[in-house]
């Protein structure tokens, strides 16, 4: 009986929240992080993502003039909440999904897919969705783990004068779906490029990592490449600034490349270097705006003190991305309320120019790059950052590196081939 | 008024250790049932199905599970979320070697497969009690999770280390995989739980639970009267391991439909469920159902209440959240120690009572 | 001296260092037990609340900043001052004795004479509300914690090992002062026990209930002052490993490291968590330098239970617990 009376009471819930929308706004659903284990890390992204979608309310009135609904649902990195999270929005005619976990990409990609709402996993999910032949609806431009893996391997190649022979390279890795995606990449390149490669494991949270340390001390890498997250991150920093391990040979993914993994560790993480996939700071011209629009009216996310992080920076970029994907789609299809399968078209054809970054406010940002049906993961360029621990900021220490693209989309097609042979899927362009 | 019990006699003992032994309830079973069956598959929403209704169906069998071993066996675990682990990869396992093989009987396949692995784990129980054995059962939950993320052969050598579950269909409906439909996998779990919840009940009524009772009350005294406590032990963690295997098997592949060990299966799966039987009631088969509806439709319905109704930021909703559902945790334990199941308990008697309780 | 001798020695002296720490946690765990036969599950929640707490003192955060500024549409995140260590950490005190009055007043005094599964669940209740509590009040983000404890490799191990073996051997300072700490910590309870009137008040309930409430101790008073060490255990405990990692929500995950240890050591007894983290700690890090190029390393979550496991199929009470007597 009680039961019954709390389902009845449940379901009278979901009828008041599942009031007829009308579609004269463009929904831009958030599955934010901003509890449990990893919430330092979800944090400064949700907030990014949200006040550059409050700033083109705010600024230009949406989106060819149609306004942006945003939509918030906590899914605290866990799995089924963010599965929950995605029924309870898939209804709301949603135009594109970040869920923010690969954990929860890897189970959104078939059901979205069936349902027709197009996925962007930026820089993180499922790598050989770069094969968009074969995953239609998923995209995970600008870069993905295994272009960061190979930028990484082309920056110390060329800081080698382009030789890694005989080089001793650590790979240290979380110990999940997540940190063992660039162990292909690096054991092929580990074969064509003669370096050594040592495969360390952390077991998630990782808050203990002493064995890995002395390990590594032992072995007396030459350098060491993190794949880390959460409590790992600074742990791991603070452990190699222990064992004085030289910084500037550490270099992190950059999902182990922000303020909060650093900042534990103080002065010790001085040096410190990591990938980046777009520029960090308050240095572009869109933050005076962010100032005027967002922040002054008293309407930016969260607590409103992780502007200009690189998270931060991070969730904005994904923003600015998925805006101009609306823009490209509101062109292609000339309509202005666009709908999710029209988002996907104008993610397809998204071409971003550094003349468009500029006009965005963001030159030099992110890399230019052009998404075509074949090829879901832009051009795959990163840069590398370093830490400077006296003035607290991160400074860019090379330009845009290009990965080994060729044997990438080898490797995607691959591996997408056979998901396509166990999911029957003939692959194809969408018309 | 509710309960009419006048010329309900009973005339043979079987009668009077019926399941439900009061006419209005065994009705009121029935009725329910009906409903679960017939009416819900055409009212349902895919929203309340996928994310309340199947999992709460799932969790209510892991909870039927780890009820019997420490609601009636009195044997503390904390493994459970490697138990429904070793459930789903078995099934995954059985999945792919044999393509053609019904899925009702992978799943109970899966289930056998976890009933030994938790009986294996079961024998330090013959020697360690309470706290104690409840930590050395984490033994098996860091182990296992540890082996399924270290052993490619388990994950059939895929790059990610995650497993994913391929279509099958039941009847010619997909039931698992992105096609099958709410309803379909609504359906597929409500009916392991009639099955399971049936055995459960029928297994804790009969010889074997009265001496899984036995040992729980006091293992020595039950030695003396005759009961072997080796074989009560290990058929209880047999039988609940069987249980969270099936609703392991089930969880991965109707519900999730792709799994990594460590995150899916970690220790605070084998915590959720633990508050399920303890919030639900220990030693009730009402219990598991209780405690499972709590602790999954309770954030999701506060969530809904704070986010959709009160317009909090999610952030602090979730925050709320948490603190909401530890202190309603304190309060049930405050006003009923024995959980929700104790509570309906009292409410039934004073319904049988009313309007006349003197 | 072969190499392999010398690094495994290397990771045994690590080992002992870490289980140093995880004694630490161990030890909030075993006070709680000891004085109410309780299991406290919220043990790694009150070190990651204390650990916040102090943070959130020495940077002059305000309090519940975050559900403030949404109820009033203020913009407060701080009191524009910083609090030195030596004052921070008293009023961190302060707010764990509140908090363990109040334990005693809301949870406590309702369940008393309940089986100890039900005070387990009330534990987790408890953990549960605190963690909420910890993040609504001082926010989810990584705080840097520096109680000016050095840390990084100690160059006196290092010159010492080196002049010995010719290879220098890696410490962890921090781990060398959470030793001292450590050692003070136990000493200073086993004399508060011991000697002072409280402290035997604290033995005689841990021995029998009744009969020290027969003799006029009360029970709610020794409540509270076991919750209040045990917070106070459980800051010492957020500091170390706080300035480890950074503070945040993974910190109250190292009640899970404390387990083994507290099963191996017993729950009742003080020196077992010592002995047991000792144990622990060097087990799990000579099994993983061992086990390493065999089976690939990472087994340090599940070893530490095995071993615990191990032990207790010899001594069911673990290894300084009391002998279970069962009568029928």
């Amino acid at each position: 009986m009680k039961k019954m009376t709390k389902l009845a009471a449940g379901i009278a819930v979901t009828m008041a929240i599942a009031a007829p929308t009308v579609a004269q706004d463009l929904h831009f659903p958030m599955l934010n992080y901003r509890t449990g284990p990893f919430a330092p890390n979800g944090i400064p992204f949700a907030d990014g993502y949200q006040d550059y979608l409050t700033l083109i309310n705010e600024r230009d009135g949406g989106i060819g003039g149609v306004p942006i609904r945003m939509s918030e649902c906590e899914t605290a990195y866990n799995t089924e909440r963010g599965v929950e999270c995605y029924q309870s929005i898939r209804g709301d005619d949603p135009l594109v999904l970040q869920p923010l976990s690969t954990g929860i990409t890897y189970q959104l990609i078939p059901r979205a897919t069936e349902d027709g709402i197009p996925i962007h996993s930026m820089g993180y999910g499922r790598t050989s969705a770069i094969n968009g032949e074969v995953f239609n609806w998923v995209f995970n431009y600008p870069a993905n783990y295994w272009d960061g893996a190979s930028v990484i391997i082309n920056f110390l190649l060329d800081e080698n004068d382009g030789s890694l022979e005989d080089k001793k390279i650590v790979l240290l890795y979380h110990n999940s779906a997540y940190g063992r995606e660039p162990i292909p990449t690096l054991t092929r390149l580990s074969e064509d490029l003669g370096y050594e490669l040592i495969e360390i494991g952390v077991d998630s949270p990782g808050q203990e990592q002493r064995n890995q340390w002395l390990q590594i001390r032992r072995e007396r890498p030459d350098y060491v490449i993190m794949w880390g997250w959460g409590v790992m991150n600074p742990t791991a920093i603070q452990e190699a600034a222990n064992i004085r391990f030289p910084m500037e040979n550490f270099i992190g993914v950059w999902w182990s490349g922000s303020e909060q993994d650093v900042g534990p560790a103080g002065e010790g993480a001085h040096g410190y270097r990591s990938l980046a996939m777009h520029g960090t700071g308050r240095d572009y011209p869109i933050y005076d705006d962010i100032e005027e629009y967002v922040v002054e009216p008293g309407l930016e996310a969260g607590a409103g003190d992780q502007i200009g992080t690189v998270l931060y920076s991070r969730g904005l970029y994904a923003a600015m991305l998925a805006v101009e994907a609306a823009r490209t789609a509101q062109e292609i299809h000339g309509v202005d309320e666009i709908n999710a399968e029209q988002m996907r078209d104008g993610m397809a054809n998204l071409v971003i120019t550094e003349e468009r970054m500029a006009e965005l406010g963001l030159p030099e940002f992110g890399p230019a790059f052009e998404v075509s049906c074949e090829n879901h993961g832009g051009s795959g360029e990163a840069m590398i950052q370093e830490w400077d621990a006296n003035s607290g900021t991160w400074n860019l220490i090379t330009d845009w590196i290009e990965p080994d693209r060729d044997m990438i989309m080898e490797m995607a097609t691959e591996d997408s081939m056979s998901y396509a042979e166990e999911n029957d899927i003939t692959p194809g362009c969408m018309e | 008024m509710l309960y009419r019990e006048a010329g309900d006699f009973k005339t043979s003992y079987a009668a009077d250790n019926q399941t439900f032994p009061i006419r209005f309830d065994r009705y009121g079973y029935y009725l329910v049932l009906a409903f679960a069956f017939l009416v819900m598959p055409m009212v349902i929403s895919d929203y309340w199905a996928n994310s309340i209704v199947i999992p709460f169906l799932i969790y209510a069998i892991a909870a039927l599970g780890l009820n019997i071993l420490i609601g009636y066996c009195g044997q503390l675990s904390l493994g459970t979320g490697a138990f429904m682990a070793v459930g789903a990869y078995a099934c995954y396992k059985l999945m792919v070697a044999m393509p053609g093989l019904n899925i009702v009987f992978v799943v109970v396949l899966a289930g056998l497969v976890t009933a030994a692995v938790g009986t294996l784990f079961g024998l330090p129980s013959l020697r360690i009690k309470g706290f104690y054995l409840a930590v050395a059962t984490l033994a098996a939950q860091f182990f296992l999770i540890w082996l399924f993320t270290r052993t490619p052969w388990f994950f059939n050598y895929s790059s990610t280390g995650m497993i994913s579950a391929p279509t099958r269909t039941l009847f010619g409906y997909p039931v698992t995989g992105p096609s099958a439909s709410a309803v379909s996998v609504y359906l597929v779990c409500l009916s392991f739980l009639v099955v399971m919840a049936w055995l459960a009940r029928n297994l804790t009524r009969g010889t074997i639970g009265r001496k899984w009772m036995a040992i729980r009350d006091m293992d020595i005294a039950a030695e003396i009267i005759g009961v072997n406590p080796m074989r009560a032990k290990l058929s209880a963690f047999a039988v609940s391991s069987f249980l969270i295997g099936v609703s392991g098997a089930l969880f991965f592949a109707v519900y999730l439909g792709a799994a990594e060990a460590g995150e899916a299966f970690g220790i605070d799966k084998s915590f959720l469920v633990l508050f399920m039987v303890i919030v639900g009631g220990l030693g009730s088969i009402l219990g598991a159902f209780l405690g499972a509806a709590f602790l999954i439709v309770g954030p999701v319905l506060l969530k809904m209440l704070l986010v959709n109704q009160f317009d909090w930021s999610s952030d602090l909703a979730a925050h709320l959240e948490v603190m909401i559902i530890g202190a309603l945790i304190l309060a049930f334990l405050i006003i009923e120690p024995h959980g929700l199941a104790a509570l309906w308990r009292t409410i039934k008697e004073k319904l049988r009572l009313w309007p006349f309780p003197h | 001296m072969p190499d392999t001798l010398l690094f495994a020695m290397e990771a045994a002296l690590n080992g002992l260092t870490a289980g140093i720490m995880y004694a630490l946690v161990a030890l909030g765990f075993v006070l709680i037990f000891k004085a109410s036969g309780i299991f406290n599950f919220s043990q790694g929640v009150m070190a990651l609340f204390a650990a916040l707490t102090l943070v959130g003192f020495q940077q002059g955060q305000v309090p519940f900043a975050h559900l403030i500024n949404a109820i009033f549409g203020t913009r407060v995140h701080h009191f524009g001052w910083n609090l030195p260590t030596l004052l921070a950490i008293p009023a961190t005190v302060g707010v764990m004795v509140v908090f363990a009055w109040a334990v005693e007043r809301f949870v406590l005094r309702h369940l008393v004479n309940q089986k100890p599964i039900i005070l387990f669940m009330a534990t987790i209740g408890l953990a549960y509300f605190l963690e909420g509590l910890g993040d609504l009040m001082w926010g989810a983000e990584v705080k840097r914690l520096d109680v000016g404890i050095p840390q990084g490799m100690s160059g006196a191990v290092d010159d010492l090992t080196f002049g010995l073996f010719g290879y220098g051997f890696y410490m962890d300072t921090l781990d060398l002062y959470a030793m001292v700490i450590a050692a003070l910590l136990v000493a200073v309870l086993v004399l508060f026990s011991q000697y002072t009137k409280e402290g035997r008040a604290l033995r005689a309930v841990a021995d029998d209930h009744q009969a020290a409430l027969s003799v006029g101790i009360s029970l709610r008073f020794i409540w509270v002052l076991t919750w209040s060490i045990a917070g106070i255990v459980a800051l010492v405990a957020g500091i170390m490993w706080g300035a480890k990692s950074g503070v945040q929500f993974s910190l109250s995950l190292i009640a899970l490291k404390a387990l083994p240890v507290l099963i191996l050591g017993g729950f009742t007894s003080i020196p077992g968590a010592i002995v047991g983290g000792l144990i622990i700690g060097v087990g799990e890090k000579l099994f993983d330098f061992f086990m390493q190029p065999i089976v690939g390393g990472a087994t340090e979550n599940w070893f530490a239970y095995m071993l615990a496991l191990v032990f207790l199929l010899f001594r069911p009470q673990g290894l300084f617990g009391e002998k279970i007597i069962e009568r029928v």
